[in-house]
């Protein structure tokens, strides 16, 4: 066959290739050369080679950071993806009640993360916010700058009301696209509300949670400005999530070499479990039983 | 203004959508692509239009080769299965947009849409908008938006499917007629050979990519030049029977035999495939040569008017097409008749070797 | 197992129907024997969906009652029913086996699990589910789902009648028939009441024993699809049923006989004695497409046509020709000779059907 290749449209692609060279590329790259170099002014500096990647991964406070993470991207999204899922199923699903539900619920959406971390800051201080001031009013001794727990179950719950909005959305939309057909199949096949659920609603969801859940978890893996704003990472280092101790060390200290380390090996985590993450759901969804390409 | 495919190939990601077409379309001619759901009669017609340049071959529209042109320099219309027009404009904008799009003077545009409208009978419902018409006048005003502008060709993708039937026979009628007057070459895909046959014209015969037969409408039907063809052609399809050929006798698979008769003297011995229209085959004996055999019902599906018969036996399973109705229980045991006299012979290729004459030809 | 009957119903969409054109069932009485094969059949917009609703209990009649033997259902939910339902769309549960769906309704009232075997087995040898009952709904194509959804139906057996949907709207063109036959094996091996709603004269006729063409919200004929055929109890299912429709002509008493246009007919006594005792203007006769002869001489009651178009359709032909100033068709074998231009034409009596007010009346010998 002589076919005929015409090659130039990959031409067309040139002006997104340096878009994405500027905006990602160019600047990945420089973290990585700052990575494996020591740098101690403008012309000095060492070949490391991985000893930064080496004292890093062994640090034991970004070891305690990382777990932190994980645990609280794991609490969160345990919290808001059945929430939402709740949410979304009690909306109502046509009229005017419908439109003012969806717009309460967009709301926490609408505001940027470090108004929220404010917001949450003045709410629950101990001596004019309303939720400081009635917490104590109900005899617990709540303290979010003296009492690591208060202070964990606050940015918990200032993350799932700033969150849970939007895997709420994601689902309405997902359960309003279910055929009429499906919900009278299941009532003429007297299935209950639960079976209903488990059957139709929730298999249908599955899109849309794939997205919520991994938009949630990278988000939360990048959480900054509310506990910031908020708790400053305190009490201690018991807030103190990745991307503050990567701030701190890169800024505040200026250590160039270990920050840069640290910044891949945190990029890489968060590609990692977003892979992990999306083969495991979509395999699940294969049909095992089905044999050779049928 | 003819148009020409040559040597077409079309082959996306490794599949062959297209395989070796060539064809000839004659200026004015009224063309039917047949062909059952992804035999390639919409890739064709997108090769036709320009939507899409072929893997390989050439398309020459008037002598010019217009392979690589692209369908906006192209003097093209289509209408699609779906009912396609703008939902914001008026019956009257949507049929003026092409004339709009190429400036043409409004006085000129007022007259056209006009005519059009009218020879669609739509011109009642001008000032109305899409989601205010009915199935049937939707896929109207999109016809009249395809045929407003004078194009060279005009394509229609299976635009009856998701019309009713009745609808359908009235369309049929009035598609034929509104061609007759025009010099632009039509073509119009379907998967119904009764649709091809209504509509006349040439008909072309797709199957998986290859074009198997080209020409008036009629003769390809009467005369497929092979057993492929033949089945493609015929709804329900032609029965298709092996047989063998020896001395003076025709067998079927070892057990049903009969004498070769004077239309088909001419066959050498050796084995070949019979084939009979399923309206050949009756419920009572036409001729005296007819074959008896005893068969079961599978099932007599019924269309108003008629009934299409599926019946078993050990050997065969055979389709009757029968004018009126006849109502059957599942497997109840009948006779049907097998005429001889109307049997068409493929070869072991499958390829055409004879063809019954007609009494009813002139 | 019930015998399903429409007792006075009505339904009107609006609130306070003023005339019979806000009703989309007007009233009517039928019943639907128990074990019979029907097909409700008709244009879109006809009101055969709505009543399939009432039927189900999707939706609450305004006027009338819906009985299922002795029993008014018509406040009864759809689940309270025992009705089964199969969709125009595929209705499977996508992340359920094959097993698993068609034991859904079992398991949902709680029946023991080798009850629940034994009726998924047989009614997944009846559909030839049985090698696919380990795969994912899912992963099966349209017609292997539609089988599966009609199969939750059938493996209760308390269900008192199944609702068809234009259930093959998505099914490959060359698989019908075979679904078609299968469904006419269930009928006869479960002797349940079915009701299959269609537009689709092929669909109704294979599938029913009688069928009941609705046209506005009226049933305007229940009969066998041979009687629909030869003998259309309305104008609309003349025109309905069969490809092209039957040949309607208008007529008029005159002193002497009857008239069509300028065309004076020889009609036979009783006909026309039948359409001189008539009161109404609106009288009209109508003859199939089928049963009009086409001759090359003249012939006794015969009236000379000119023919317009011809249409050959393979091993028939449809022969347009203008009759009294009235579009008429007739269908020839390709056996049969054809006039060039003029012809003549013959109506046999015995398939001229006569129309008082849109009805058929019948006219004794």
């Amino acid at each position: 066959m002589n076919k005929v290749y015409n090659n130039r449209a990959w031409f067309l692609i040139l002006p997104m290739l340096m878009l994405v060279a500027f905006s990602a590329i160019i600047p990945l790259m420089t973290v990585v050369n700052y990575s494996v170099q020591d740098v101690f002014d403008a012309n000095t500096r060492f070949f490391t080679g991985t000893e930064w990647f080496e004292v890093m991964l062994n640090d034991p406070a970004l070891q305690a950071a990382l777990l932190r993470q994980f645990a609280f991207s794991f609490t969160i999204l345990a919290i808001e993806v059945p929430l939402g899922i709740g949410i979304a199923l009690l909306m109502p699903k046509r009229g005017w009640q419908a439109s003012a539900v969806l717009i309460l619920i967009t709301l926490p959406l609408l505001i940027p993360w470090n108004v929220v971390g404010s917001i949450w800051q003045l709410f629950t201080r101990g001596d004019i916010g309303l939720m400081g001031v009635g917490i104590r009013e109900l005899g617990y001794a709540y303290n979010i700058t003296r009492n690591p727990a208060d202070a964990w179950a606050t940015i918990i719950l200032m993350d799932v009301w700033h969150w849970t909005p939007l895997i709420a959305l994601l689902c309405y939309s997902g359960l309003r696209s279910i055929p009429d057909a499906y919900y009278q199949a299941a009532r003429i096949d007297r299935a209950s509300k639960w079976a209903v659920f488990r059957y139709i609603q929730l298999p249908k969801l599955t899109n849309v949670l794939v997205i919520g859940v991994l938009l949630r978890f990278m988000h939360s893996f990048m959480i900054y400005a509310e506990p910031f704003v908020l708790t400053g990472g305190g009490p201690g280092s018991s807030t103190t999530f990745l991307s503050q101790s990567l701030t701190t060390m890169a800024i505040g200290q200026q250590d160039l070499g270990p920050s840069a380390a640290f910044s891949l090996i945190y990029f890489l985590i968060i590609l990692l479990v977003c892979w992990v993450f999306y083969t495991a759901i979509m395999n699940s969804q294969k049909d095992n039983t089905t044999q050779g390409g049928a | 203004m003819s148009l020409i495919l040559e040597n077409i190939d079309h082959v996306v990601n490794g599949a062959v959508h297209i395989e070796g077409v060539n064809l000839e379309l004659a200026p004015g001619s009224f063309n039917v692509l047949l062909g059952r759901t992804l035999a390639g009669k919409t890739t064709l017609m997108r090769i036709m239009a320009g939507l899409e340049p072929p893997t390989r071959g050439r398309v020459l529209m008037h002598g010019e080769d217009v392979t690589r042109t692209s369908v906006r320099k192209r003097n093209v219309s289509m209408v699609y299965q779906q009912f396609i027009n703008y939902p914001a404009m008026t019956v009257y904008d949507n049929i003026a947009s092409p004339l709009k799009l190429a400036r043409v003077p409004r006085e000129e545009i007022r007259r056209r849409v006009h005519e059009t409208a009218s020879m669609l009978h739509i011109e009642h419902l001008l000032e109305r908008y899409p989601a205010e018409l009915s199935g049937g006048q939707q896929q109207r005003t999109a016809m009249g938006r395809a045929l407003v502008k004078d194009a060279d060709l005009i394509l229609f993708d299976e635009p009856l499917v998701n019309l009713d039937y009745k609808l359908r026979e009235e369309f049929r009628e009035e598609l034929r007629e509104l061609f007759k007057a025009r010099n632009c070459i039509a073509v119009y895909a379907t998967t119904e050979p009764n649709e091809a046959l209504a509509l006349g014209g040439h008909t072309a015969v797709l199957h998986e990519g290859r074009l198997l037969q080209y020409g008036p409408t009629e003769d390809v039907y009467h005369r497929p030049r092979d057993v492929l063809t033949a089945e493609m052609f015929s709804e329900p399809p032609i029965n298709v029977v092996p047989a063998i050929v020896s001395g003076t006798e025709v067998t079927f698979d070892r057990n049903v035999h009969f004498p070769l008769n004077r239309d088909l003297a001419g066959l050498s011995p050796g084995q070949y495939q019979f084939g009979v229209r399923a309206s050949h085959i009756g419920l009572e004996r036409q001729a005296k040569d007819d074959l008896e055999l005893e068969v079961q019902v599978d099932i007599a599906e019924i269309s108003g008017s008629e009934t299409f018969l599926h019946v078993r036996n050990e050997l065969f399973h055979l389709v009757l097409h029968l004018t009126g109705v006849y109502e059957f229980a599942v497997d109840q045991p009948l006779k049907v008749y097998f005429p001889t006299h109307k049997i068409y012979a493929f070869d072991r290729n499958g390829d055409v070797v004879h063809i019954p004459s007609r009494p009813g030809a002139h | 197992m019930a015998q399903i009957t429409l007792k006075s119903l009505a339904h009107s969409y609006s609130p306070s129907p003023s005339g019979p054109e806000d009703y989309a069932i007007r009233e009517m009485e039928h019943v639907w024997h128990q074990g019979g094969a029907y097909a409700l059949l008709g244009p879109s917009g006809c009101g055969k969906s709505t009543l399939l609703n009432i039927i189900s209990g999707l939706l609450t009649p305004s006027d009338g009652q819906v009985l299922f033997d002795d029993r008014v259902v018509n406040e009864l939910a759809p689940e309270e029913r025992n009705i089964a339902q199969v969709f125009q769309f595929p209705v499977v549960y996508d992340t359920m086996t094959v097993y698993d769906n068609l034991a859904f309704p079992l398991r949902n009232v709680g029946t023991p699990a080798a009850k629940i075997r034994e009726r998924v087995a047989e009614v997944a040898d009846v559909l030839d589910l049985t090698s696919l009952l380990k795969r994912k709904a899912r992963n099966l194509t349209a017609d292997e789902k539609q089988k599966v959804s009609m199969g939750r139906g059938l493996v209760r057996d308390d269900v008192s009648a199944i609702l068809f949907d234009e259930p093959l709207t998505v099914i490959d063109p060359q698989l019908k028939w075979k679904l078609r036959r299968k469904l006419k094996e269930i009928h006869e091996r479960f002797n349940i009441t079915m009701i299959y709603v269609t537009h689709d004269q092929l669909e109704a006729s294979t599938f029913a024993d009688k069928i009941a063409v609705m046209y506005e919200g009226q049933v305007v004929q229940f009969g066998t699809p041979r009687e629909l055929f030869e003998t259309p109890a309305h104008t609309f299912v003349g025109y309905f049923i069969g490809s092209p429709g039957m040949n309607l002509m208008e007529v008029a008493r005159t002193e002497e006989g009857v008239r069509t246009g300028t065309v004076d007919l020889t009609l036979p006594p009783a006909l026309r004695n039948a359409i001189h005792r008539s009161r109404s203007r609106n009288i009209k006769l109508g003859i199939r497409p089928e049963f009009v002869e086409v001759l090359t001489e003249p012939g006794e009651a015969s009236y000379p046509v000119e023919i317009d178009n011809v249409q050959d359709l393979g091993t028939y032909r449809i022969v347009s020709f203008t009759f009294a100033g009235m579009p008429f068709r007739a269908r020839l074998g390709e056996d049969r000779p054809l006039p060039r231009r003029h012809a003549y034409v013959r109506f046999p009596e015995a398939w001229l059907n006569l129309y008082i007010d849109e009805f058929r009346v019948e006219v004794g010998q």
